[in-house]
């Protein structure tokens, strides 16, 4: 009697496939379907940030988040700005981080469009790609307008912003959360009515509590599980505290959970914004602290000191002191978190970006472990990854 | 048999000479190496390949505002060996080096590449370890798109370049 | 801002009641509250915080590295744990001479330090004992040397213009040390 061997096939879902969000890498172990073991291998997309970014000066490093995570921008700018605000121990005026709230806030919700438009397209429901994106276009039209850049816009300084907005920002902005919650509303009426999506959602990826908190998992994904951890009401940061918004929990921690959970987020997004609208202070948008904001111009032609903190800023860029920081934001995607390390030089000894995918990514063996291949495609569109931000 | 055209009054094998001039009306002539040309410039299918930023801006051109399916990319192939372009959006690690040789390898003649991007057309932001410097080290580009990212339409011009090329020079069997 | 004074302050103290011989010394800068911890103890301290300490902090956040070149010992290893009842964070550090730095590996205690590690192997070339795979994780497997020490040049490749030699971008604004050193 001859014996039968098991075999597994190993199966390659490379760099390049429309699937995997970006240049990831995934090894699958299979028995037929059933997926055994799922490795996932990075770094094509590894960009040398964190060496880059100690070769330059702190105001010149600006460029380099907005490319770390390119599709919540803003967000990624205060990440960094505030990291060294805290090293210098200096704080935007309040109107500066009001705008900063509005501008992440819209970042925010420009990032889950894309999600939801990618993920959907990665299920075959094309026109949702179309929507989302034609809606996303509006919010990158206010950030063109704010900061001439759609979407590297290198607005956020050490201090405050670049600019303050322009006169129809704000008409601009509350006419667009005006259409807001008609369209989300319609994108949930096509999809969580929709069988088909919530067969290939619905338990599926689960990542149960303790597997998100050991994978350091953070953002949907660990909310998703249950866990009430949003940096945005854990540590506060650019004024959140004066907002009054929810944070939405789900319960069974798979993929539909967190389809919810961002929508609402998409929702929320928009409460705060229109507070923060309502609420806008006037005054400065950059901190007076001369040894870390360039004077305004009308004082060069005044001032020989403004003539020589405006020639020490640009020339040389200023000194924090000896130190090390972590400060975090809550992106799209979870808990980014800059940790600077300065040697009172006036580069960064070291840049190190807490990335939330790359944590999550870990994640991703565990949520489709007995799962079949129809579900990685899911799993790796739910957990929103940025490859970006997992290979820096 | 005779190689005269027929003239008003005198049919050549028994086709009279309004029915030439109706025939002229009716059918075009061109040389191959232009119909050829034609029909791959207005037909070019990229191939997904959308690496880091540059991808997003690539994905808004594909979407409704700034459709470049108008201009025949009907769709972005998955696979490589049913796509004409291969538009490299976004920074080249060493690692994915080859893989995009490779992918490149796995086109089809005729190819054209589109380095979109400062990081593919020269490394961009990124003069450091981990980027190759410009994706034709690797690669023969046709068209450089500069930008950081380059907005859509400014993709979009880049294309149109590259249907201009073609039309040029894109005939050939 | 972290609201790290009050509760990491407590678990900085409980922590060198708790594991003796650990804590080297303990710091606060800008609200945060950062430990140094001997490299043998590293493992009781992280494992008292994450389990007996109060608040337990269960998230190991972010596990990375410092090349100090050229001072000595040349490596921190640096932990950043977070408690979320109440919100804290506390960092911890471990300071590694330069020769075969090795550390015993968190994977134990978190399934995310197996990546972390990896990457700090990659980028700086700490050996954790107990890794299940220590393997390069982001630059290609066959890469030589270790990209965020200090002795490792950016590599910066020469932009050709025709007529001058411009700077490389890394020296337009030249690194000026600290004022007073």
């Amino acid at each position: 009697m001859s014996s039968v061997a098991r075999e597994t096939l190993t199966l390659n879902m490379g760099p390049q496939h429309p699937a995997t969000h970006g240049v990831l890498r995934l090894v699958l172990e299979l028995e037929g379907e059933v997926i055994l073991s799922a490795r996932p291998v990075i770094g094509y997309l590894h960009t040398g940030f964190e060496k880059e970014m100690e070769t330059r000066t702190y105001h010149q490093n600006i460029v380099f988040p907005p490319r770390v995570e390119y599709l919540a921008t803003m967000i990624e700018e205060v990440a960094y700005v505030q990291a060294v605000e805290k090293l210098l121990a200096v704080a935007p005026p309040k109107r500066a981080q009001y705008i900063r709230v509005i501008l992440m806030e819209l970042s925010r919700i420009a990032s889950h469009l894309v999600w939801l438009g990618t993920s959907a397209i990665d299920l075959n429901i094309t026109s949702l790609f179309m929507y989302t994106f034609a809606l996303r276009e509006r919010i990158l039209d206010l950030f063109e307008a704010v900061t001439g850049q759609r979407m590297m816009h290198g607005y956020m300084r050490v201090g405050g912003l670049q600019w303050d907005l322009p006169e129809d920002f704000i008409p601009r902005t509350r006419a667009l959360m005006e259409e807001l919650p008609g369209r989300v509303d319609e994108f949930e009426t096509l999809l969580t009515d929709n069988l088909i999506w919530r067969e290939r959602l619905e338990g599926v990826a689960i990542l149960t509590a303790e597997d998100a908190v050991g994978y350091g998992c953070s953002g949907p994904i660990l909310r998703g599980s249950g866990v009430n951890y949003d940096v945005r009401k854990a540590f506060p940061y650019s004024s959140y505290e004066d907002f009054t918004f929810d944070v939405p929990l789900g319960r069974r921690g798979d993929a539909f959970d967190r389809y919810t959970i961002r929508l609402e987020e998409m929702r929320q997004s928009r409460a705060i914004i229109l507070q923060a609208l309502d609420r806008l202070p006037g005054g400065p948008v950059t901190v007076d602290d001369r040894k870390v904001s360039l004077p305004p111009r009308r004082e060069l032609v005044r001032s020989m000191e403004a003539v020589i903190h405006q020639f020490k800023l640009v020339s040389e860029g200023f000194h924090p002191p000896r130190g090390e920081v972590y400060a975090a934001v809550e992106s799209p995607r979870g808990e980014k978190g800059y940790y600077l390390v300065s040697d009172g030089s006036n580069r960064p000894a070291r840049v190190r970006i807490r990335a939330p995918s790359f944590s999550n990514l870990a994640a991703l063996p565990v949520m489709i472990f007995r799962g079949f291949i129809a579900d990685v495609v899911v799993a790796i569109a739910s957990i929103d990854i940025l490859l970006g931000d997992v290979d820096r | 048999m005779s190689t005269e055209l027929p003239v008003p009054g005198r049919a050549v094998g028994g086709v009279t000479a309004d029915e030439v001039e109706g025939l002229q009306r009716q059918v075009l002539t061109a040389r191959a190496s232009r119909i050829l040309a034609w029909a791959r410039r207005n037909s070019i299918w990229p191939v997904q390949f959308g690496l880091a930023c540059c991808a997003i801006e690539m994905m808004a051109a594909t979407a409704s505002r700034f459709d470049i399916s108008r201009f025949g990319s009907e769709v972005f192939r998955a696979s490589p060996r049913q796509s004409d372009l291969m538009i490299v959006a976004g920074r080249v690690s060493q690692k994915m080096g080859p893989v995009l040789r490779r992918i490149y390898d796995q086109m089809l003649e005729p190819k054209w590449v589109i380095a979109m991007g400062d990081c593919a057309s020269c490394g961009g932001v990124f003069n450091n370890y981990a980027l190759v410097q410009g994706v034709d080290k690797l690669v023969p580009v046709d068209v450089y798109v500069a930008g950081c990212p380059p907005r859509p339409e400014a993709l979009l011009y880049g294309f149109l370049e590259l249907q201009e090329k073609i039309r040029r020079t894109g005939g050939r069997l | 801002m972290a609201a790290a004074g009050g509760p990491a302050d407590a678990a900085a103290a409980a922590l060198a009641a708790a594991v003796p011989g650990a804590v080297q010394e303990a710091q606060d800068f800008r609200g945060e509250t950062t430990i140094m911890i001997a490299p043998e103890a590293i493992i009781d301290a992280l494992a008292f915080l994450r389990d007996r300490a109060a608040p337990r902090f269960p998230f190991l956040t972010d596990l990375t590295a410092i090349d100090r070149l050229p001072a000595e010992p040349r490596f921190e290893i640096v932990y950043l744990l977070t408690a979320l009842d109440p919100p804290a964070r506390v960092c911890l550090k471990a300071r590694l001479s330069g020769d075969a730095p090795e550390i015993e590996s968190a994977t134990p205690l978190w399934p995310t330090a197996e990546w972390l590690e990896r990457e700090v192997y990659d980028f700086f070339g700490i050996r954790f004992r107990g890794h299940p795979e220590l393997t390069r994780i982001l630059m290609p497997d066959d890469w030589e040397g270790y990209p965020l020490r200090k002795d490792f040049p950016l590599v910066e490749e020469p932009v050709e213009f025709v007529g001058r030699v411009p700077k490389p971008p890394s020296r337009i604004i030249p690194d000026v040390p600290p004022k007073g050193s």
